[in-house]
């Protein structure tokens, strides 16, 4: 396995930001009630997170290690602003309805724990595969828990998308079922945490099943000599 | 040899929980009657409704997780949860709200958590908060009390109106909420709530045809007959008289306390301890032994805290009864209060 698979599979599933390394929960559980907004605050954090990944990897070495948090916030604050006045003016109902959470992705530790632990370390391409894989393995989780609890809270998918991806996305929006009395409570932020529950549980169930089947396979071999 | 568990304290008590839980069980008897006198037989169909729910629900959790389908149920502690769930929602509820209570009770709050005997909150009062929360309207729909409602409904129509909505002629709960001058009447709190926002007093309010004697009429005697099985279940020893008192003395004091400095704004400690789930939370869901706290000092501050903060959400809250909401805050401070109120060792105090 090469570096970039390692990174690949270290991002996506085994030290998954969200449902390993549990960084980011604030945005993952306030803006997750629909598929929309999951996925907007997801390719949001992405971009940022790439974009801080190569400029951290860029400058590290002239960087002092004694004031390098504050550089680094100063330069994650730098893509956030970004990202945020592209939103403003590109889509501005999703920028209405995520609010405050997009200024906050500069706190979002996920990205800043990534310029901690890898950017600053690793030359730039690297660190940029790396932004990737981990801010692809955030969005997904989000998308999924949005998913989720739209589902079950209110009977649709990808209701709204056409803020995000422009008119022709009102067509992808599916109607599973009509519901008089939506189930609040997933949409709500208990809901968040119960659905985030279940996930990670199941995530830990897969994890389970795959290294009981790993440990049958292995033929092990009693060590007879030192 | 086969090891009989049984719940916290470990003390002399010889009862299995099944039996236990069995008394709970007959406990509720008096309170249920009363309740389906005067609130109709929906009451019957919440239950069984519940019941059916609550059985499947656990011996599908039990088959999952790898354990005999039938041996969770011998507990009867599912029974329990389910049947508190039943009379906790209006009698006129739909269907689906009982069953996707009861599921949430059953496979989330309990069996997610490992079982009988792991579950950190009251399972009957979980699903009640995700109702209460999911469906607002659904949960609050209580009809008059029958003695002062102007509609009755038979067998018949109630189970047409749990299962469709609205009974045969087409009414639905909140017109038969009306009484004869066509305005809407609520539960004795959720009165004293609204009309005293709108700059009535006390005095006034006790007028109201919703009241009578000590406090709401139907929920007094409702509550009297929880009392009466409360005490049985103390004079059986099923529970202990610590959280009871502290719940009831939590509640009753600061309402006492209260009411004499502002006797108009704030109800008396007789219309507290006779409203809403008073007496069916102080003996049956704040006694759960799994999810109250362990030693007699500490299931008093258990009692007391869920007390006090019933009398705070009623007085200020946005709901008009809190017994749900106070006991699973509680719930949360069990490890604490049982971490400070551990009985001292024979011999290691000082």
């Amino acid at each position: 396995m090469n570096e970039y698979q390692h990174l690949t599979k270290q991002g996506l599933w085994d030290n998954n930001p969200a449902l390993v390394q549990l960084l980011g929960l604030c945005p993952l559980l306030a803006v997750t009630a629909s598929v929309t907004n999951a996925l907007g605050l997801g390719l949001a954090t992405l971009f940022v997170l790439v974009g801080s990944n190569i400029t951290v990897s860029l400058v590290r070495q002239f960087v002092p290690s004694e004031i390098r948090i504050p550089v680094f916030v100063m330069v994650i604050a730098t893509f956030v602003t970004i990202i945020q006045l592209l939103m403003n003016a590109y889509v501005f109902q999703l920028y209405q309805s995520l609010g405050i959470f997009i200024p906050l992705i500069v706190t979002n530790c996920a990205i800043i724990g990534r310029a901690e632990a890898y950017a600053s370390k690793n030359p730039w391409q690297r660190a940029a595969f790396d932004g990737l894989a981990m801010g692809v393995g955030f969005a997904l989780v989000l998308v999924v828990l949005g998913a989720m609890r739209e589902i079950i809270g209110n009977g649709t998918l990808f209701d709204g998308a056409e803020l995000l991806l422009g008119e022709w996305a009102a067509q992808l929006r599916i109607e599973l079922f009509t519901v008089n009395y939506p189930l609040l409570l997933a949409i709500l932020p208990p809901g968040a945490f119960i659905g985030m529950g279940f996930i990670i549980a199941l995530k830990n169930k897969i994890d389970a099943v795959r290294s009981a089947r790993a440990e049958k396979k292995t033929v092990t071999r009693a060590r007879v000599t030192a | 040899m086969s090891f009989r568990i049984a719940p916290s304290p470990h003390g002399h008590n010889q009862r299995t929980t099944s039996e236990m839980m069995r008394w709970v069980c007959y406990a509720l008897v008096p309170g249920v009657l009363l309740q389906s006198f005067f609130f109709g037989p929906g009451i019957w169909f919440q239950i069984i409704l519940a019941l059916g729910t609550a059985v499947l629900a656990e011996m599908a959790c039990t088959v999952a997780r790898d354990r005999p389908a039938f041996s969770a149920l011998r507990d009867n502690t599912a029974i329990v949860t389910a049947i508190l769930l039943a009379i906790s929602i209006p009698s006129l509820a739909p269907w689906w709200v009982i069953v996707i209570g009861t599921l949430f009770a059953i496979v989330v709050v309990k069996h997610v958590y490992g079982g009988m005997g792991q579950n950190l909150f009251n399972p009957a009062m979980a699903g009640y908060v995700l109702l209460l929360i999911s469906f607002p309207v659904q949960m609050t729909n209580w009809l008059p009390v029958s003695t002062i409602s102007e509609h009755s409904l038979t067998l018949w129509q109630t189970l047409h109106t749990i299962v469709f909505e609205y009974t045969p002629a087409g009414y639905s709960v909140e017109q038969l909420r009306a009484g004869i001058d066509g305005v809407t009447m609520a539960t004795p709190l959720d009165t004293i709530k609204t009309e005293l926002t709108r700059g009535y007093t006390l005095t006034e309010i006790y007028q109201g045809p919703e009241f009578s004697y000590f406090a709401g009429a139907g929920w007094q005697w409702i509550n009297l007959g929880f009392l009466v099985g409360g005490l049985l279940l103390i004079q059986q020893r099923i529970i202990s008289w610590h959280i009871p008192l502290g719940f009831l003395g939590g509640l009753c004091i600061p309402a006492f306390i209260a009411h004499i400095f502002a006797p108009d704004l704030m109800p008396g400690p007789i219309v507290h301890a006779l409203s809403g789930a008073t007496m069916l939370g102080a003996f049956f869901i704040a006694t759960d032994p799994v999810s109250a706290a362990t030693s007699n000092r500490g299931r008093v501050i258990f009692g007391l805290l869920i007390g006090f903060l019933i009398f705070v959400i009623r007085s200020w809250g946005g709901y008009p009864d809190a017994v749900a909401f106070a006991v699973l805050l509680a719930n949360m401070c069990v490890p604490l209060i049982d971490r400070y109120t551990r009985p001292v060792v024979y011999g290691h105090g000082d």
